[in-house]
């Protein structure tokens, strides 16, 4: 029983992350044309919903180029690790409430956090090698910029986080903060999102202003389009992925759509209560009902927050290098920092016990 | 930098303050990223907005393009009320042609009422710029552009266009 459980959830976290990766893609191209007066892929299938697995197949039966002089182990380890590194990820996710004694959990982890944050970093070894064994100036150049952007905004990030733990610790001072995410979300179920500031009204601006940097390093992190220095098209020609032909470009491209759809589930677990929704979901509901509507205000939200990313993918234009990198180490560092420092002196004024 | 570029100046006035906030008191300027969150809602209002207008794009095969009157598309040959070609082979339109896209060879005119008539009248359709010259330049009024939008071949021959197949437009 408990194993038919724990592939049952297996099946659940994987289906999250393939199937919004398809549909992300397709959201992507469509949303792009409605906001550009266009209309968008609509010939495969009805309203072009095939046009994904069009796409797919399409790369799949291409020739995987292997050009000369490249190191093959790394050139086509490469895609295979920003593959996995999102997969491995989501396994600590918890998409939903409990069913019985089943936590929707794949593993529960005490160290979920930081498991999350180890694996987040992963993805950029295989940005950073595949473009370093493509033996091309420009894919090196690509590569380097994305480790550069990570390092420097995992830092924000890391802050970020520790704010949440923070928070989670905030309301009941006899308990102790966690990493744990199911924690972190019973938590916030049951005293109020993080986003408004956890179970204070004194949180409330950190919690804002954390959501705004978490979102945005999530997006910086991912290379999406504000922040895609490693591909950027206009001074790399393809950047890290300019070698890569066929599957190796597809795995490329869709290990975007799942490390996106991994941080927004990031945020929603961090910031926006995980599965909980007020009147909704209950936590001390452990139904099997109450844990499908659990998973499905889950992914409600996941879906929002993937909007938001799509939509601002095509409403800001992209920052120039020098300007990413500013913005990490002057602006978002030093906010950070101040954030959880307000968190942290408050904390301990308002709140001794 | 060149004063004189407006865009410099404009460059300038965006960066002027992080760029000449007094020294003690930069970081408060650039603290004031937040100031952008307001622009960026807004241009998400603007994009969200845009995304349920009606595109403004044609589904091509299936809803053809109809171009306004006075579109200047492929060439016609003008005939006359017998049905024989205007075109005296003056060479006028392929002295005006700016692309030097019109190749005409004339001949002596079988008809009494004019001297030559062209024996050979090509015009190279991808060389032409379709500036609609060569239909100001006639002196006879025996060329013209047609409103055609859709041009289609297979190979580079096929859009050299003869007297007959200007003469058929
Ligand atoms: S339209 Fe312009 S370019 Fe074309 S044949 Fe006439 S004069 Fe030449
Ligand atoms: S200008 Fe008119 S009449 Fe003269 S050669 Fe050209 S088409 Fe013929």
């Amino acid at each position: 029983m408990t194993w038919l459980w724990f592939f049952a959830k297996i099946g659940v976290a994987l289906g999250i992350i393939f199937s919004l990766g398809p549909v992300c893609i397709m959201g992507d191209r469509k949303i792009s044309a409605w906001i550009q007066g266009r209309v968008g892929p609509n010939r495969v299938g009805p309203w072009g919903t095939f046009q994904p697995i069009a796409d797919i197949l399409k790369l799949m039966m291409k020739e995987v180029i292997v050009p000369d002089g490249v190191d093959k182990v790394l050139f086509l380890g490469g895609p295979l690790i920003v593959f996995i590194a999102p997969v491995f990820g989501y396994c600590v996710i918890p998409f939903g409430n409990q069913i019985g004694e089943e936590k929707l959990q794949v593993v529960n982890l005490d160290i979920g956090l930081l498991f999350i944050m180890s694996v987040l970093s992963v993805g950029v070894y295989g940005i950073t090698l595949g473009g370093w064994a493509s033996n091309n100036k420009f894919s090196l150049m690509g590569s380097l910029r994305a480790s550069a952007q990570l390092i420097s905004y995992e830092l924000t990030f890391g802050l970020t986080m520790l704010l949440v733990v923070m928070m989670s610790a905030s309301a009941d001072p006899l308990k102790s903060a966690s990493v744990d995410l199911s924690k972190i979300v019973l938590h916030q179920a049951e005293y109020g999102w993080n986003i408004f500031g956890g179970a204070t009204w004194w949180g409330l601006p950190s919690g804002l202003i954390g959501f705004v940097l978490l979102f945005t390093c999530a997006m910086a992190e991912n290379n999406r389009l504000p922040f895609d220095m490693a591909e950027c098209e206009a001074e790399l020609v393809g950047g890290y992925h300019t070698e890569y032909s066929g599957m190796g470009f597809a795995m490329y491209m869709f290990s975007e759509y799942c490390s996106m759809i991994l941080s927004a589930s990031l945020i929603v677990t961090l910031f926006l209560g995980g599965w909980s929704f007020p009147y909704l979901t209950d936590p001390a509901d452990h139904s099997f009902l109450a844990g499908v509507i659990s998973i499905g205000v889950f992914f409600t939200k996941i879906c929002i927050i993937l909007f938001l990313y799509i939509q601002l993918r095509w409403t800001l234009p992209r920052f120039r290098y020098d300007q990413v990198m500013s913005l990490g180490w002057k602006t978002f560092l030093p906010l950070a920092l101040v954030n959880i420092g307000y968190m942290a002196v408050i904390g301990v004024f308002l709140e001794k016990p | 930098m060149d004063a004189h570029n407006p865009h410099a100046d404009a460059h300038k006035d965006a960066h002027a303050l992080v760029a000449h906030a007094p020294p003690g008191l930069s970081w408060l300027a650039r603290a004031s990223i937040a100031a952008y969150l307001p622009s960026i809602a807004a241009g998400m209002a603007k994009t969200l907005e845009w995304m349920f207008r009606p595109a403004v794009t044609l589904r091509y095969p299936e809803q053809q393009y109809k171009p306004r009157k006075g579109y200047r598309g492929e060439h016609r040959l003008k005939k006359d009320e017998q049905g024989r070609p205007k075109c005296v082979a003056c060479f006028m339109c392929a002295t005006a042609c700016p692309a030097e896209c019109i190749t005409i060879v004339a001949e002596p005119a079988p008809w009494p009422d004019r001297d030559k008539v062209p024996a050979k009248f090509e015009i190279d359709m991808l060389k032409c710029i379709y500036c609609g010259m060569c239909e100001e330049a006639c002196p006879c009024d025996a060329i013209e552009l047609t409103e055609t939008f859709t041009q289609i071949a297979t190979t580079r021959k096929e859009k050299i266009y003869d007297k007959e197949r200007l003469l058929k437009n």
